[in-house]
């Protein structure tokens, strides 16, 4: 019975620590599914995260905080675009100019508005995005089994969780069962073809990089106005690269790449439980292995030893209509 | 598709380059101004604490050492068609091949050990870089993907190295041994003591002169050697290069390698020469600047060269900076690279079709007077 509760708490941690990546994940793959290579995820996940705490601590509301990090996210991903999209500019550096701005911009904006060494005041409850209790979860708390479950592992997230995991099956269906996907799938392998059936490749491009925008801003606002009650000086810490692994390590679809957040997302809850922890058998796993494994088998899986992971074939090509 | 002419070497790659770096500036000038401070005296303090006095110019040449090492390493990787996006992890591994080398072969004597630790950490660092090569080029993985997950790969094994291996008995932070005095690189204020020439102290260390070795080196390797023309091949086209009997596979492998080799020089600079000993994020970005420093600079050992020193100049003065007016931290600095890196790299294009455009008229009309 410990090792149940044992479990559910770990399962709880991994829904809490996979939801940015998720949103992330999902952001990273409608820009690259149409061809713009979205390397800024980090950044963008930092400018999404600073925004909503600031204007949330301004406007004692998350939902505005949550409206300002996309519009900023938003903003950066139309300048990721006019860099690539308009000036058919290099996307990968693109992408890390991005991010580097955002690593200085963040905390240089957050002194002189806060004067806190970078990080917004933290927040108070009605600042935040707060757990919401699933209907009937009181009732079946004591239920054995299912009550845990439903109880511990399925309510009590804050809406941004539920969000997260909605916006997978909702990405399936813009992406394979609307004109809109079919053709940002299409801009993405074959922008020649599209063209030539009368659709603008860049409207098109730049359409996918606002979805992005959208996806990667509620991630970051996320981690600021609710998992965390602040926006913390670089407090992203790599997960939009994980986000982009795990994308890849999806192989550019919603469902298996909801699977890969999910494991990599469980391996982080799992690294903080294991520090120090004397496993039978194994013995003392170092947490960095456990850190570094997200990685690991991303790199595992390009070099094509599990499966193939095959990008958009016009990943990272500017489209140029002639020459 | 109307006539253009082609614009001449000095408007390519220095008026562009120049416009754009331009428009950074001006941009980092407007956030300057928008958290409420006086541009004109950032510039001023920048320049005055980058060059203002001799301690100020061997920092910045000690900052322009790290960005030399890192512009190059991109830039050879970049003309084999390559983005090395993995400086930062190559310079972290190509660190332990230096340490390792001066802790555990410290009975060695210094003009030897100059060679070894430069051989260790050219070992390491290429031996980092040679597993997202040899992906890339065998298994067809991407490299810029492969070589981002090694820097995140490169930084858990390093904590996990210094805080359970390299980790001195009953130290608490998370660093190796010192390396013994003997083992280190000599100061340029020390070398030049000893020739009598009185000199400001500061970090700047013998690896400056490495790295101007470097820079002449690579140029010689890029054009001036067999494998620097099959890298440039592959780089302009793969499937070209395979018709003109050049394997494109085993350049990739060789030009990361080298790339590699050429980051990990950085921890010459870092660890023998300034820190003298291994310490966890030691590489500090300088890495991704080199980018940056690599694309301003055309890929060219001196525009390299140029560009590094540009950098170099903003991580000293802006380390004034922050001590002179306290609202701006050190993430002014990041900022403007950060800028510089999308003007000058991203938007590397925007100028080019305008700029073209006016100079193709003004030939026009030049040779259509010239004509009468």
């Amino acid at each position: 019975m410990e090792n149940f509760e044992l479990v559910i708490l770990l399962l709880d941690a991994t829904l809490r620590t996979s939801t940015p990546l998720i949103l992330a994940a999902l952001a990273g793959m409608f820009s690259e599914r149409s061809g713009t290579i979205n390397l800024a995820l980090e950044g963008m996940m930092l400018g999404g995260a600073f925004s909503a705490a600031a204007v949330a601590f301004y406007m004692d509301d998350p939902w505005i905080g949550l409206l300002a990090a996309i519009a900023t996210t938003i903003g950066l991903s139309l300048l990721h675009g006019f860099a690539c999209i308009t000036h058919k500019g290099n996307q990968v550096v693109s992408g890390m100019a991005i991010n580097i701005l955002m690593s200085g911009l963040t905390a240089l904006v957050g002194i002189a508005l806060f004067a806190q060494g970078g990080k917004t005041p933290a927040l108070d409850k009605a600042a935040r995005f707060q757990p919401i209790t699933l209907p009937g979860a009181e009732a079946v708390k004591d239920v054995p089994i299912i009550g845990p479950i439903y109880f511990e592992l399925l309510s009590g997230h804050n809406i941004l969780v539920y969000i997260a995991f909605l916006a997978v099956p909702a990405a399936w269906w813009v992406m394979y069962r609307t004109r809109f996907g079919l053709r940002l799938r299409a801009v993405g392998e074959n922008p020649g073809a599209v063209d030539t059936a009368g659709i603008g490749v860049v409207a098109m491009r730049y359409r996918a990089v606002i979805c992005s925008g959208v996806l990667v801003g509620m991630s970051g606002a996320y981690l600021s106005t609710a998992q965390g009650a602040s926006f913390l000086q670089d407090m992203t810490a790599g997960k939009g690269y994980i986000a982009l692994a795990a994308m890849v390590f999806g192989k550019w679809r919603p469902f298996p790449a909801l699977a890969a957040c999910l494991l990599f997302g469980f391996l982080d809850a799992a690294a903080t439980r294991l520090q120090g922890v004397v496993l039978p058998v194994i013995g003392e796993v170092p947490v960095q292995l456990v850190q570094a494994l997200p990685y690991v088998l991303t790199v595992i899986l390009l070099a094509g030893f599990i499966g193939r992971a095959i990008p958009p074939k016009a990943l990272g090509r500017p489209y140029v209509k002639e020459r | 598709m109307s006539t253009t002419v082609q614009l001449p070497r000095w408007i390519d790659v220095g008026a562009l380059p120049l416009l754009n770096l331009l428009l950074a500036l001006v941009v980092s000038g407007l956030v300057v101004l928008a958290i409420g401070e006086n541009p004109a005296e950032v510039v001023e303090i920048l320049l005055y604490g980058a060059f203002g006095y001799e301690e100020a110019w061997g920092y910045t040449l000690y900052y322009t050492t790290n960005f030399i090492f890192t512009g190059l390493a991109f830039a050879v990787a970049f003309h084999c068609g390559l983005f090395n996006i993995g400086a930062e992890g190559q310079a972290y591994v190509g660190g332990l091949g230096v340490t390792l080398a001066a802790l555990y072969l410290d009975f060695l004597p210094f003009p030897i050990m100059l060679v070894v630790g430069m051989l260790a950490a050219m070992i390491f660092g290429a031996a980092w870089a040679y597993i997202p090569a040899y992906l890339q080029a065998r298994r067809g993985s991407h490299i810029v993907i492969t070589t981002i997950m090694f820097n995140f790969i490169a930084s858990s094994l390093m904590v996990y190295l210094l805080v359970n291996v390299l980790r001195p008995e009953g130290s608490m932070t998370p660093e190796s041994e010192q390396i013994a005095e003997n083992l280190r690189l000599p100061f340029i204020h020390d070398i030049a003591g000893a020739l009598g020439i009185e000199m400001a102290s500061s970090p700047l260390n013998l690896s400056f002169v490495y790295a101007i070795l470097a820079s002449v080196m690579v140029w010689l390797f890029i054009w001036h050697t067999r494998w620097g023309y099959a890298i440039r091949t592959v780089g302009a086209n793969a499937v070209a290069a395979t018709y003109a009997g050049i394997e494109p596979g085993r350049f990739i492998i060789i030009a990361m390698m080298i790339s590699g080799a050429l980051a990990s020089f950085m921890a010459l600079n870092e660890i023998m020469g300034v820190q003298h000993r291994l310490l966890i994020d030691f590489t500090a970005g300088y890495g991704f600047v080199g980018i940056a420093v690599a694309l301003m600079g055309r890929n060219h050992p001196f525009g390299i060269f140029l560009a590094a020193l540009l950098f170099g100049m903003l991580y000293q003065g802006g380390a004034e900076l922050s001590f002179e007016i306290p609202t701006i931290s050190n993430d002014m600095v990041v900022v403007i690279q950060g800028l510089v890196i999308l003007f000058t790299g991203a938007m590397e294009h925007m100028f080019r079709p305008r700029v073209t455009k006016m100079y193709t008229a003004w030939r026009l009309r030049r040779d259509a007077q010239e004509a009468v």
